[in-house]
């Protein structure tokens, strides 16, 4: 499967790439990603949650890096789900802003683990990718993901629909929200 | 604390729900002084404007006294104990809509983004109590609010005017003033407003301090006409004349040099039979709009006229008058309000008496009865202009 989407973050294509190429920031705007340790220069551990049913983790490897400019990197080794991405960086006609241009190549297996991965990107997987960089230009722009009382947990609002309704959370759903 | 909530079509109903909270650096709390039911509220509460869930807190026009702010918010810019009006539409203040000043698309502030995308081609800003659409953000009908990107947004009143001066300014002020400032006004000017409900007649107020000559008021509501000729303009009732006639003989037949629709979705005049097809396909949903008053706007306006567009549209609508607008020249120009950047000019309009927001405050109730507010404010009983709410 072959997912890309694009946005226009209002920040210079150094800064923007910079925090890109800390793989450690992707879990924080990327929904399904929990964890990415870097484990060398170019080597990187990830960990990808719940929605699998169970984690699925992969070793990665940078294997194309142009500063400022373009990332690509790929799984290596026996990964569960091989996959394979691309950001690239391209200054924006504003002279201020970054475009940012994503593809992702996934290999999606036969299997239980297939089925899962194959329903957890369900009917629109463009979608989650689109939310993705939504929540990488408002960290970008504003330091945040922003929360709001219907979807109070930021990236783990995974599904738009059903929310909870909007009102302030009840000391119980603030404790949970850790971790919900 | 209590708060005002949907609790299903035509139905708000107040409850005990928590206390808001700190959920980004950059919120803040306010304890609610002064809040207000809007026009747009009744599309909510309706279900015109969908994606609403039971409980969720209604209101986007509110004021009163920060008592909490996030680590991100700096102390130079708002404190515990400032007095605050807080604009509708959320706004990050950094990305590129922003930075244009045009707030009410700010790309940063709606959670819900991928909804609006799929409604409205791009998504919009987050807006308080506005549906889950709009972001899902808790709404200002309660006893403390939590206002995000509090840095940006709310407007600091450091002198002695009442909450009633300045509450409008979160939203029905500034809007009617944009309507009126998008049509560009010249001295010689003809304005004619549609809807003498509280944004028209911020709109008609506006178009006379813009230096309109002439403000012209439509509406079928005698008390709301009144209200407007009691501040100077001109009423037509449409129930009583035709308005396009009634138009034309005001403007020695050239029609309004501009036009402002302050109705918006829900328009209840049009021809019989246009009406009726309106009606039928909005119940099957391929139209959600009754446009009315946006095409007789378009239809009266003078050639090369400008046509703004103030009212609240939510979805779709057809019998659009393409070739008026086209073969007429006519400038359509409309958006929901950029409100963070009217609050401080209107502000000062108040300050020194251009502006009296107070005259269409015609009832006052405590939160406890928002929903008796509601009920008059949308049948229109005892004359009823705009709500506040004490909590
Ligand atoms: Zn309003
Ligand atoms: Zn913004």
């Amino acid at each position: 499967m072959e997912l890309t989407a694009t946005t226009t973050v209002r920040r210079s294509p150094p800064e923007v790439y910079g925090y890109w190429r800390d793989l450690e920031n992707l879990p924080t705007f990327m929904a399904h990603l929990e964890q990415v340790r870097g484990t060398g220069d170019r080597t990187s551990h990830w960990v990808a949650g719940a929605p699998f049913g169970k984690d699925v983790e992969w070793d990665a490897e940078i294997v194309e890096e142009v500063p400022g400019e373009r990332i690509a990197w790929r799984s290596t080794g026996n990964a569960d789900v091989p996959n394979a991405g691309t950001v690239r960086f391209l200054p924006a006609p504003d002279g201020v802003s970054t475009e940012v241009h994503v593809a992702l190549t996934y290999d999606i297996p036969g299997g239980t683990i297939g089925k899962a991965v194959a329903k957890y990107f369900g009917e629109e997987p463009h979608q989650q990718l689109d939310d993705d960089l939504r929540r990488f230009k408002q960290v970008l722009e504003t330091g945040e993901v922003v929360r709001s009382d219907g979807a109070p947990w930021g990236k783990r609002a995974r599904k738009e629909f059903p929310q909870r309704p909007a009102q302030p959370l009840s000391d119980d759903e603030l404790a949970k929200g850790a971790d919900a | 604390m209590r708060a005002n909530t949907w609790a299903g079509r035509n139905k708000v109903e107040v409850r005990e729900v928590p206390d808001p909270k700190i959920l980004n650096k950059r919120d803040a709390i306010v304890r609610i002084t002064s809040t207000a039911i809007c026009g747009s509220d009744l599309h909510l509460v309706d279900g015109y404007v969908p994606t609403m869930q039971d409980g969720d807190i209604m209101g986007h026009e509110f004021m009163g006294e920060v008592i909490e702010v996030g680590s991100g918010v700096p102390a130079d810019r708002l404190r515990v104990g400032d007095r605050v009006v807080v604009p509708f539409p959320i706004a990050c203040g950094a990305c590129a809509a922003c930075a244009a000043e045009m707030y009410s698309c700010c790309e940063n502030t709606n959670p819900n983004a991928g909804i609006a995308e799929k409604m409205f081609g791009h998504p919009v800003a987050g807006i308080f109590g506005y549906s889950h659409l709009t972001g899902g953000f808790a709404g200002g009908q309660a006893q403390y609010a939590r206002v995000p990107f509090a840095d940006v947004g709310p407007l600091k009143i450091e002198s002695d005017l009442t909450d009633e001066q300045v509450l409008f300014l979160s939203d029905i002020l500034p809007t009617g003033y944009m309507g009126a400032e998008m049509c560009d006004i010249q001295p010689s000017d003809v304005v004619a407003v549609w809807g003498a409900g509280p944004v028209g007649q911020f709109a008609m107020d506006s178009a006379r301090v813009l230096g309109a000559a002439k403000v012209i008021a439509i509406d079928k509501e005698p008390y709301r006409l009144r209200m407007a000729e009691q501040a100077g303009h001109i009423p037509v009732n449409f129930d009583e004349v035709d308005v396009r006639s009634r138009l034309l003989e005001l403007t020695g037949g050239r029609g309004p040099d501009k036009c402002i629709d302050a109705v918006g979705m829900e328009a209840t005049h049009g021809s019989a039979h246009i009406a009726a097809y309106d009606r039928i396909k909005q119940a099957v949903r391929s139209e959600t709009e009754r446009p009315h008053a946006l095409r007789q706007a378009i239809m009266s306006c003078r050639s090369g006229g400008v046509v703004s567009v103030i009212g609240v549209y939510g979805g779709f609508l057809d019998k659009f008058p393409a070739g008026a607008w086209m073969n007429r020249s006519l400038t359509l120009r409309t958006g929901q309000c950029h409100v963070q950047r009217y609050m401080k000019p209107l502000l000062q309009r108040i300050e020194r008496g251009e502006l009296d927001p107070t005259r269409i405050i015609t009832h006052t109730l405590p939160l406890d009865e928002a929903e008796r507010g509601f009920d008059i404010f949308k049948n229109k009983q005892d004359n009823c202009e705009k709500v506040v709410l004490k909590p």
